[in-house]
C-alpha cells in the first residue's frame, strides 16, 4: 500500500473529486495517476466502487462513493482505499477492478423477450400498485458490486436475487422465469462468487438500499424452478 | 451431472440441504432435551436409565438415529464445500475491513462455531453414546445398565463441565444466526411470520442451550 498526502481538500468535495486533486497534484510532479473507476458521479451508473476505510463505498449509509463527502473525514485522516476484493472481479490497475462477471450473469437471462411488431398500448397488461412498487425497488439495482465486496463470502446472490425477482414478480417476466433464475444461479456460480451465508452485509451497505427479501425470492423461484422445469440436462 | 446433482450441488441447493438438516437438528435437540431432564429427577437415575435403555432399543428410534446420523453428515458435508468455496471466492482479503458495521459476529463465524459444536460431538458420543451401546455398565437397581452414574461421574469433573458449557455457547450462537437464516434460506419469509420467526428462533437457541448446560452444572455443584 502507497500513503499519498493530499492538500486543499474543502469538506464539500466529494471522494472522487478528492481523488482527483490527488490525481492532477501526481500528474503535475510527472507521477503516474491512481485508477479508479467514475461515470455519472451523481449516483445512478454504478461505476464507482472502492472500498473506504474497511467500507464499501465508505462509512456513510445508502451511497455510492460518488456522492459520499470530505466532511465525513476529519482533516489529517489517513483513509484505506482499496479496490472490490473478489475472484470473480480481477483487479485491472490500481482500484479498477472487471465487473464483467455480473454482466454475464445478467446476460444469463437477466432481460425479458419481446416480440417485434406494433407497439402495445400502455397498461394493458393489469399490475397491482403494492408489485410494481416492490419490482420497481429490485429494478433500482444499479450493479455497482458493493454486495459482493461487503460479503464475507464475496457472494454475488443480492445483486442476482434483485434481478431475478424484478422480473419474477410482472406478468412479462414470468414467461421465461424458471430458465431465467436457473440459468442465472448456473452463471453466478460458474463466475465464482461465493453462496450465500444470510449474514445481511450486503443490504446494508447496499447505496440503493436492495432488501434481504429479495434473496428470499430468489430461493423459492430457484427451489420451484428446479422441481418443476423441463430442464433435466 | 443430472439435474438432481447439479441441483444439490449449486450455492443455493447446498444452502437448502444446510436448512432443512439445520432444522431437523434442531428438531433432535428439543427431543434431547426433553428426554435428558430426567436427570433432574430425585431417583438416583431409576427413571433416566428406562429411558436410555428404551432409546437404545425401540426400533422407531433407531431408524430415527440412522436419518439424525445422516443429517449430521450432510450438514457438515455442505458446511465444509461451501465454507471452502466462500473462502476461496475471495483469495485476497481486505487490508483495512469493518465488518462488525454491518452485520453479526455470529453469522460470519458459523463454520467456527460448527466445528467447536462437531469437537463437542465427538467427545460426547464417544463418553455417553458408545459407552451405553458398546460398552459395559452396571445393572442399576431396577435392572437397567446404570448410564446415570457415568453421567454423574463425568460431569463430576471440572474440565469436563466446561467443555460442555463452551460447547452449548457456541450452539447457542450458531443457532441464533442459524435457526432464522434457514428460513430465508428456504425462502418463507413474510412481513406477517418472520418478525415471530426471529425471536422465537432466538428464544429456542437461548433456551435450548442454557437447557443442556444447567445438566453438567447441576450435577458439578449439586450432586
Ligand atoms: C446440533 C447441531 C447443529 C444444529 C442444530 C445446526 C443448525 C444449523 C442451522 C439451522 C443452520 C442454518 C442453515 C441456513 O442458513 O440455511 C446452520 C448453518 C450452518 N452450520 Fe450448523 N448446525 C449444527 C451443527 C453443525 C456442525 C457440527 C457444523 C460444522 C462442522 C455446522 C456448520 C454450519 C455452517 C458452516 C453453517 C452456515 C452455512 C452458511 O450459511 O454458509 N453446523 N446450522
Amino acid at each position: 500500500m502507497v500513503t499519498y498526502p493530499v492538500k486543499g481538500i474543502s469538506p464539500d468535495m466529494s471522494f472522487l473529486e478528492m481523488l482527483d486533486v490527488l490525481n492532477e497534484d501526481l500528474l503535475l510532479r510527472g507521477d503516474e495517476p491512481i485508477a479508479f473507476d467514475h461515470d455519472c458521479r451523481e449516483g445512478i451508473c454504478g461505476m464507482c466502487s472502492l472500498y473506504i476505510n474497511g467500507r464499501a463505498h465508505g462509512p456513510e449509509r445508502g451511497t455510492t462513493t460518488c456522492q459520499l463527502h470530505m466532511r465525513h473525514f476529519k482533516d489529517g485522516d489517513t483513509i484505506t482505499i482499496e479496490p472490490w476484493r473478489a475472484a470473480a472481479f480481477p483487479v485491472h490497475r490500481d482500484l479498477v477492478v472487471d465487473r464483467s462477471a455480473m454482466d454475464r450473469i445478467q446476460q444469463a437471462g437477466g432481460y425479458i423477450s419481446v416480440n417485434t411488431g406494433g407497439v402495445p398500448d400502455a397498461n394493458t397488461i393489469p399490475i397491482p400498485k403494492t408489485i410494481a412498487d416492490k419490482a420497481f425497488d429490485a429494478a433500482t439495482c444499479i450493479q455497482c458490486g458493493a454486495c459482493v465486496a461487503a460479503c464475507k463470502n464475496a457472494s454475488a446472490m443480492l445483486f442476482l436475487s434483485a434481478k431475478v425477482s424484478q422480473l419474477a414478480m410482472l406478468p412479462q417476466g414470468k414467461v421465461e422465469a424458471k430458465t431465467r433464475v436457473e440459468n442465472m444461479l448456473a452463471q453466478h456460480d460458474a463466475e465464482g462468487f461465493g453462496a450465500c451465508s444470510n449474514i445481511g452485509a450486503c443490504a446494508a451497505e447496499c447505496p440503493v438500499g436492495i432488501s434481504l427479501d429479495n434473496i428470499a425470492m430468489l430461493n423459492r423461484e430457484y427451489i420451484s424452478a428446479k422441481a418443476t422445469s423441463e430442464n433435466v440436462a | 451431472m443430472n439435474w438432481f446433482t447439479k441441483t444439490f450441488s449449486s450455492t443455493i441447493g447446498r444452502k437448502l440441504v444446510m436448512s432443512i438438516t439445520g432444522l431437523f437438528l434442531c428438531s433432535f435437540l428439543v427431543v434431547h432435551l426433553i428426554g435428558n431432564l430426567q436427570l433432574f429427577k430425585d431417583d438416583g437415575g431409576l427413571a433416566f436409565n428406562v429411558y436410555s435403555e428404551f432409546m437404545g432399543h425401540n426400533p422407531i428410534i433407531r431408524t430415527m438415529e440412522i436419518v439424525l446420523v445422516l443429517g449430521f453428515l450432510f450438514h457438515i458435508y455442505d458446511a465444509f464445500v461451501l465454507t471452502r468455496r466462500n473462502q476461496s471466492a475471495r483469495p485476497i482479503g481486505y487490508a483495512n475491513s469493518h465488518p462488525e458495521e454491518n452485520s453479526n459476529w455470529s453469522s460470519r463465524n458459523m463454520g467456527l462455531l460448527g466445528t467447536v459444536i462437531l469437537v463437542f460431538l465427538i467427545i460426547h458420543l464417544y463418553n455417553f453414546f458408545w459407552r451405553a451401546r458398546f460398552g459395559e455398565l452396571s445393572i442399576d437397581a431396577g435392572g437397567n445398565p446404570d448410564l446415570y452414574i457415568v453421567v454423574k461421574e463425568s460431569f463430576g469433573l471440572w474440565w469436563y463441565v466446561a467443555i460442555y458449557v463452551i460447547a452449548m455457547i457456541a450452539l447457542a450462537y450458531h443457532l441464533i444466526h442459524g435457526f432464522q437464516s434457514a428460513f430465508q434460506t428456504l425462502g418463507l419469509t413474510h412481513k406477517k411470520y418472520t418478525p415471530f420467526i426471529k425471536s422465537f428462533g432466538y428464544a429456542f437457541s437461548v433456551l435450548v442451550c442454557l437447557g443442556f448446560a444447567a445438566m453438567p452444572l447441576y450435577f458439578f455443584f449439586f450432586e
